[in-house]
């Protein structure tokens, strides 16, 4: 094949030796980006590096989708049409209470010197794809950095909270559903107040509460919704029902199965939260207490 | 077949350095694809396999360093973590220019189980950092990509070795 004759003495180092370079490298690679977290400013460079490549690839998609569009009929725009008008009757409806309802909620938080709950502020964006890593639950949103948005922010959709923000590109961020095997959101039962925390089993569609004693009182059909302990998700917002409660005197726990209310997995477009709930100070660590191993939070 | 045996017999052109970079490019726009549901579990690794083409077919012109450059793209790309397609491809390059002598000498359809295994092997490269790093075995269609790749190989080879074949010379025709 090669038409240059071969060099006899200056071959450089052998496969072996390149294999040892760049497979030491890579390890290295990986331990920084695991164990330490230090690799952000490098993965967010070489994002920056990939992003046209990234939009370049979408293009084709997106064109189609356009067509798509071009060719939609007038009878099932005018249909959406109707449904989307009667659903603003209803809304506005409900708004005009909702208003009278936050005004004498105001009053009253101000007469008992309540801390004002802050306005949650929200940005939408439109999901560019899903993460194609068979081993969590990811996907990618077209606002980044430039559009303030930050890791750890809560996403929603119309019904309920869909992920989390874990990493943010300049001009993409990466959210982490509620489904992801390492995801973890402390919920409230809407029905009693009961607390519990709600994580991901890897798998669409599924949730699971663990660690539940077996006399708790949870029942099909119970809705979950943030608490707000945890100063990432705003309190009240739905996120879950309770689809199966198993209780099985063998075990310890009761297990107990739920499906998010969000589309998690079927949403193009997504809120968010921008502003985040201000917290009272966290309290000072002990100083000589031994640092305890932490589980690394996906 | 016969036509798209790789043997030492056939006699190509020199590969143009702007036609592996072109390939190269191609494979990791068809990665970058919006892939989802089941598409995502029957797509094979594009790069895996361009990568594994060049250096079977050119050794000394594709190495390690544009496998590694292209693992640590993937890694960006898809937010996994940084340095696992790195460290797959690296070894994945290894394999085939140590391999390729041999690879070479086989003819297409028997080199697509050479090609498999080494996919395969890429795949559980890939599996066993996930699982260092606490991840789950994500189940067998895993490794269904990887066959499909095997599938491809033919085509591909077809496909590039096109631009190399000697045009007949019109004075002598």
């Amino acid at each position: 094949m090669e038409h240059t004759p071969p060099p006899f003495f200056k071959t450089g180092p052998t496969p072996l030796a390149r294999l040892l370079i760049f497979s030491s490298l890579s390890i290295t690679l990986l331990v920084a980006d695991t164990l330490f977290g230090y690799l952000t400013p490098v993965r967010q460079v070489a994002a920056a590096a990939v992003y046209p490549l990234q939009r370049i690839a979408l293009a084709p998609g997106a064109i189609a989708e356009r067509i798509g569009e071009f060719f939609v009929t007038q009878s099932s725009l005018r249909s959406e049409n109707d449904r989307l008008a009667a659903e603003r009757l209803s809304s506005a409806a409900q708004l005009q209470q909702l208003q009278a309802l936050q005004l004498e909620n105001a009053q009253l938080r101000e007469l008992i010197e309540a801390r004002k709950r802050l306005d949650v502020k929200v940005l939408a964006a439109e999901v560019l794809y899903a993460a194609r890593d068979p081993f969590s639950r990811k996907i990618i949103v077209d606002k980044g950095l430039q559009s303030g948005v930050q890791a750890g922010q809560a996403v929603l959709d119309d019904r309920g909270v869909v992920g989390q923000v874990t990493r943010v590109y300049p001009w993409l961020a990466e959210l982490t559903l509620i489904t992801d095997k390492g995801h973890f959101v402390p919920v409230q039962n809407q029905r009693n107040g009961l607390r519990a925390v709600l994580s991901g089993t890897g798998s669409e569609g599924t949730l699971e509460l663990r660690f539940i004693p077996l006399n708790a009182d949870f029942q099909n059909g119970d809705r979950l919704a943030t608490s707000g302990i945890d100063g990432v998700y705003p309190a009240g917002l739905p996120v879950a029902e309770v689809a199966n409660v198993e209780r099985n005197a063998a075990s310890l726990f009761a297990r107990i199965t739920c499906k998010p209310l969000a589309g998690v997995a079927n949403r193009t477009q997504l809120l968010i939260v921008i502003g985040r709930p201000e917290l009272p100070p966290r309290p000072v660590e002990e100083q000589k207490s031994p640092r305890p191993k932490r589980a690394r939070k996906g | 077949m016969a036509e798209t045996r790789i043997t030492p017999h056939e006699i190509l052109l020199p590969v143009k350095a702007g036609f592996i970079a072109a390939t190269l490019v191609a494979a990791l726009l068809l990665n970058l694809l919006p892939w989802s549901g089941h598409a995502l579990w029957i797509k094979p690794d594009f790069v895996a396999l361009v990568v594994l083409y060049w250096c079977i077919e050119t050794p000394r012109r594709i190495g390690f360093l544009a496998a590694w450059l292209l693992g640590l793209t993937m890694d960006v790309a898809d937010g996994t973590l940084f340095g696992q397609h790195a460290l797959a491809y690296t070894i994945l390059a290894y394999a085939g220019i140590v391999l390729h002598r041999r690879v070479r000498m086989f003819a297409v359809t028997s080199q697509m189980l050479h090609v498999v295994t080494l996919l395969l092997m890429n795949d559980v490269i890939v599996i066993t950092v996930r699982a260092l790093a606490g991840a789950e075995f994500p189940g067998f269609q895993y490794f269904i990509g990887s066959f499909v790749g095997g599938a491809l190989w033919p085509f591909m080879v077809a496909l590039f070795r096109l631009p190399q074949r000697p045009q007949p010379d019109p004075d002598h025709a």
